[in-house]
């Protein structure tokens, strides 16, 4: 991966003028591969990773795992029964997966009443949708490379030779 | 009772910076650049093994020469690193870091008043350890050549009495490394004043723009080198204290000697875990390079841009700035940035006169803790030169 990727992969903030320094490039060129990522759609957005737990105003929410088992269409495959799957705004991520079922699916709700409502209402009854097995998640304890705890205190000796 | 201590470590030089040091840790809130130790904790993996030895039990000593596994660990990856080849059983010794494998080298090849050429700025132990021994530190300044020793200088400081030279490449606190024809050119006159070159390559692995040379693996070298490394710097595990020599098997076995009679056997928790290191590391090690190279970049163009000139450090993870354009000592320096702006640098001469005028800069610190010290030394820079200017 191109370094620039990698930083960013890092730090979504990192400024383009000290991603030139890092890297030894002009700030124009790393604004340029930045706009080539982005229109490529290799960048796709910058977000914040959030421990929500810790967020005391936003309101709670509950995820799910959920399998779904499907039936793929003529011609289509998974993928046209996926789009309908993945189109709901509950659905925060859904992956075609081998083993004993089909999509994985990550959804999100207020409470759990909401989530086991979308899969009684909406999931479960599409045509090609064969079966479903929802799992609440408990608790997170790390999410795209961030382990979920408190800053860690700085462990070294402030100096040494 | 009088004389309780004895005349030589009475005689020993104690660190001039000692003072220093106690003023950063008394401090709160201080950005430290002065730590000689990677900011990242030990990879995973390698912590892992280290539980799971002691889960399973494995808390006793070893062999003197450390877990066969390890060494042979050890000699399969400089064999197919580098190409060079030891012999498990004879030719390597596990040591508690560089440090203890850099002592054992001096106390068995040294006899009283041999001398060991040592270039200066260097790391704060070789003197002492070579005067411990009994040797003669000789020290060659090389801040004239650009930090890096070359065979001429080098030449001039061999006498009849020479019986070794310490080369420390990437080098802590320089940053400097040798390409491969440099290193040709000094093994020449190593090899022909028939030196025993003791060379530290702790940071090998943290060498950014060209490949690494350990100095054995030059034609003719390896009989006359003993090679020190260890996986303190590469694989963040300071604290584990293990590291290993390579040597002819004379030399090692006369280490092997003083070692068990010392420290009998490293700590089996930590060859435990190097044994891990060396059989899943290298992909940790080689995103930990990235970074530092990044940081590296980042620095370096900075502390330039601010008028603190630096060459490009090679490997490691320090830069080694000038700070003369400020008219200022380096101690004065160092203390006044830390009173004023709370950023902990280490004073150049902490590494030997030569090293006056300069400052050491750790760059194994996040990017965010090193922009935010760097912010605070073009502040310093600023009111500074405001002082020097009025002054004038």
């Amino acid at each position: 991966m191109d370094e620039i990727l990698e930083i960013l992969e890092k730090d979504g903030r990192a400024r383009i003028e000290d991603i030139a320094k890092m890297t030894r490039k002009k700030p124009q060129d790393v604004r340029k591969a930045i706009e080539k990522y982005k229109k490529a759609g290799i960048i796709l957005k910058y977000k914040a990773v959030i421990n929500k737990e810790l967020a005391r105003d936003s309101e709670a929410r509950v995820r799910a795992l959920i399998e779904v088992n499907i039936i793929p269409q003529k011609d289509l495959g998974f993928d046209k029964i996926a789009e309908r799957i993945y189109s709901f705004p509950e659905v925060s991520s859904c992956y075609l997966v081998s083993g004993t079922y089909d999509l994985l699916l990550i959804v999100e709700g207020k409470d759990l009443n909401t989530v086991a409502r979308f899969v009684a209402e909406k999931l479960a009854p599409l045509e090609n949708v064969r079966g479903t097995a929802t799992h609440f998640l408990l608790k997170k304890y790390k999410e795209d490379g961030v382990i979920l705890k408190h800053k860690e205190e700085n462990k070294r000796i402030a100096i040494s030779y | 009772m009088k004389n309780v201590v004895s005349k030589k470590v009475e005689e020993m030089q104690p660190s001039g910076i000692r003072v220093f040091f106690d003023l950063v840790l008394g401090m709160k809130d201080v950005i430290s650049l002065g730590v000689g130790e990677p900011d990242f904790v030990t990879p995973w993996q390698i912590r892992e093994a280290g539980i799971f030895s002691l889960e399973q039990g494995f808390t006793s000593y070893t062999s003197n020469k450390g877990l066969y596994k390890l060494r042979l660990g050890i000699t399969r990856y400089l064999k197919n690193r580098y190409g060079l080849e030891y012999c498990p059983d004879e030719e390597i010794l596990i040591t508690v870091g560089v440090s203890e494998g850099l002592d054992l080298a001096c106390r068995a090849i040294l006899n009283p008043n041999d001398k060991v050429l040592i270039p200066l700025p260097c790391y704060v132990s070789y003197g002492p350890m070579v005067e411990l021994a009994g040797g003669i530190p000789v020290y060659i300044d090389i801040q004239k050549c650009h930090f890096k020793i070359n065979p001429s200088v080098l030449e001039k400081h061999i006498d009849k009495d020479t019986k070794a030279i310490i080369l420390n490449y990437p080098s802590n606190p320089l940053g400097v490394s040798y390409t491969k024809k440099e290193l040709e050119a000094l093994k020449k006159v190593i090899l022909k004043h028939k030196l025993l070159c003791i060379t530290d390559e702790v940071y090998g692995d943290l060498t950014y723009d060209f490949e690494h040379t350990p100095f054995p693996t030059l034609a003719g070298a390896k009989p006359n080198t003993v090679y020190l490394n260890g996986f303190s710097k590469g694989y963040a595990m300071t604290g584990w204290r293990i590291g290993y020599a390579c040597g002819p098997k004379e030399v090692i076995g006369a280490m092997t000697k003083i070692h068990q009679y010392t420290i009998m056997c490293v700590s089996i928790t930590s060859q435990m875990a190097a044994c891990e290191a060396m059989h899943s590391g290298k992909k940790s090690v080689e995103e930990m390079k990235r970074e530092y190279k990044r940081r590296r970049e980042f620095v370096v163009t900075e502390l330039n841009r601010l008028g603190l000139t630096c060459h490009k450090p090679e490997g490691a993870f320090y830069a080694f700035p000038s700070i003369r354009a400020t008219g200022l000592s380096s101690m004065d320096f160092s203390q006044r940035l830390l009173k004023e702006e709370k950023v902990a640098v280490v004073p150049g001469t902490a590494f030997g006169k030569p090293g006056e005028g300069y400052i050491r800069i750790s760059y194994a610190s996040s990017i965010d803790n090193l922009k935010e010290a760097l912010r605070r030394i073009e502040h310093f820079l600023t009111i500074h030169r405001r002082k020097h200017g009025r002054a004038r």
